[in-house]
């Protein structure tokens, strides 16, 4: 069996700045394993624009900032084995490989699972009609249009208003393809409002709140889709019924971090983010395996991405050197208007800031979000506005968190 | 004029208030100075980047991505899509690579590169 200090699972931007993270903290035997032709994941086909100013100060495509990930590890002399499909990760960091040379077995002496997240699919929604060609989802459509320059239709209904949504509305009227309108079950958008601006307004595409698709129509393609408002136990009201003729359906209702891995290593996951539970330094419950980027939870930004991925980059680094962080810890728990709160866990006695990560239940006017351990208040945070789709980011003083015995609870009040 | 106006600038999203004449305005809303000179270009004369695919000629089922190097006009944007659709690009392409030049004063250049 060979033998590596760091093997991290999928090249995608998680999997580049986490490995990149190791090499600087002092571990160089990082090796990188992506299933792909090539590394950068889902930025490969996602050729916008709007990726890396927060993190690179400037803004960019998708290739673009992947390629500035990519030219970081080249430079350091990091391996990276592309189509290289890892089968399966164990608790005590064996991690099984398959490519055209056959098995790969690595023990490594820590373990990044970094492999993103797939789209939710048509099965998983149960949509009544029939099956014909013309419905795909969002992240497919987008894959056939940019990168193997395949138009997938010419009328085009959108149901799901996420990012990958409003993107591909606008990507498609590019092509000159006309979007008769992006369908949302809940009644707020769970994308970005910035790109219900350049995505929607710019070109008039209507968004319809609180409207699901319940019928597809057509025998081989796509006729056209019934479209119709629910109620608040999200039901359809029949009265709302209405036909849109159309060729093509996109399908944009979520992401589902791809998990398989981590569960076949017997690794607890979060029931709310689908992701593992992990701690400050992004390490899950079982030492030495860390979890960082869309397989730990959704993210809408790829800078974000890249910072959480240092982070267990140089977990796992201080792991392979130093073993285990020790320590107390608490958990974190949601509190009044929160969804989640990431990471699950703290060490209270790091000395260290810890930022904790969360979304909130629904869109909230001006808030203030409070952070207590028992009755002690470790941080508070004001917001203008918060929304489901934009996650927040709030931080805790080393010298806050020292002592804190009680779980830690984030909730938020409306100003 | 009195506008409402959401910054597009960065992920924030600011919610903007544009007010008062077309050389006086005030911008109110704004948590970083990008935001008031974005809501000004926004209400004299607004401008996107356009993000599209050329297809790579000597390659099978190859795109290569592109951008306009500098936003351009958000009048433009269809005119600027008809002449990437005509463009014609040959591997191997560096990012950076200039596809097409004098384009309402900036270029389209290649985002990725095909080697
Ligand atoms: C359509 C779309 C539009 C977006 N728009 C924006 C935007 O405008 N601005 C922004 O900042 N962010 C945007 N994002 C978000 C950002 O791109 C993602 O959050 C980011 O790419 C996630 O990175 P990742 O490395 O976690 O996952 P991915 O990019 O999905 O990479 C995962 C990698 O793991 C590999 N992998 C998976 N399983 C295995 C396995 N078993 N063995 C080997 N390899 C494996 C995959 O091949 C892939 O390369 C967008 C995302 C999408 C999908
Ligand atoms: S005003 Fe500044 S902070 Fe607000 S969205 Fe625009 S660029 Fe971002």
């Amino acid at each position: 069996m060979r033998e590596h200090d760091i093997v991290v699972v999928g090249g995608g931007p998680a999997g580049l700045a986490a490995a990149i993270a190791a090499y600087d903290s002092g571990v160089t035997d990082v090796v990188v394993l992506d299933r792909e032709s090539s590394v950068g994941g889902i930025l490969r086909q996602c050729i916008h624009n709007g990726f890396g100013l927060h993190k690179l100060g400037r803004e960019l495509t998708g290739p673009e900032y992947a390629d500035v990930y990519r030219c970081e590890v080249e430079k350091r002399g990091i391996r990276v084995y592309c189509e290289t499909t890892v089968t399966g990760v164990t608790a005590d960091r064996v991690v099984t490989a398959q490519n055209k040379e056959g098995v790969l077995k690595i023990k490594a002496g820590a373990v990044v699972l970094a492999m993103g997240c797939r789209e939710r699919s048509r099965g998983a929604l149960n949509i009544s009609g029939t099956r014909p060609a013309g419905v795909y989802s969002a992240g497919t459509a987008q894959k056939f249009i940019n990168c193997e320059g395949y138009m997938v239709g010419k009328k085009v209904v959108i149901l799901g208003s996420g990012d990958i949504g409003l993107i591909m509305a606008r990507r498609m009227t590019f092509e000159g393809a006309k979007v008769e309108a992006v369908c949302e079950l809940m009644p707020y958008s769970g994308g970005l409002t910035r790109n219900i601006v350049q995505c929607l307004e710019d070109f008039g595409i209507p968004l319809y709140l609180s409207t699901t698709v319940a019928e597809i129509h057509g025998k081989e393609r796509v006729e056209g889709v019934t479209i119709a408002q629910v109620d608040e136990n999200r039901r359809v009201i029949e009265e709302t019924k209405r036909y849109i003729p159309c060729d093509t359906l996109l399908l944009s209702c979520g992401l589902i971090p791809e998990n398989e891995l981590t569960r076949g290593a017997g690794i607890p996951i979060d029931p709310i983010t689908s992701g593992a539970l992990v701690d400050e330094n992004r390490q899950t419950e079982i030492p030495g395996i860390f979890a960082c980027g869309n397989v730990l939870q959704v993210h809408d930004l790829v800078d974000y991405v890249s910072d959480e991925a240092e982070m267990a980059g140089i977990g796992a680094a201080s792991f392979v050197k130093n073993g285990a962080v020790s320590g107390k810890t608490v958990e974190t728990k949601p509190g009044n208007g929160v969804r989640y709160v990431l990471p699950q866990r703290v060490h209270t006695e790091s000395g260290k800031d810890v930022s904790l990560f969360l979304r909130v239940t629904q869109p909230f006017p001006k808030v203030r979000f409070t952070v207590k351990s028992g009755d002690v208040v470790l941080a508070t945070a004001q917001r203008l506005k918060a929304a489901p789709g934009e996650m927040e980011k709030i931080t805790v003083k080393s010298e806050k968190l020292q002592g804190a015995q009680e779980p830690i609870t984030v909730s938020l009040e409306v100003l | 004029m009195n506008r409402n106006l959401t910054c597009i600038i960065c992920p924030r999203g600011c919610s903007l208030t544009v007010e008062g004449e077309k050389d006086n305005l005030v911008v109110t809303g704004n948590a970083c100075p990008k935001g008031k000179q974005y809501a000004i270009d926004e209400c004299t004369h607004p401008t996107r980047t356009v993000t599209s695919i050329v297809r790579v000629e000597n390659r099978v089922d190859t795109m290569v991505s592109v951008k306009t190097a500098a936003p351009i006009p958000k009048e433009n944007i269809f005119d600027v899509m008809e002449k990437i659709r005509a463009a014609k690009v040959q591997a191997p392409i560096v990012a950076g690579t200039v596809i097409l030049s004098d384009v309402y004063g900036t270029e389209v250049i290649a985002t990725k590169t095909v080697l």
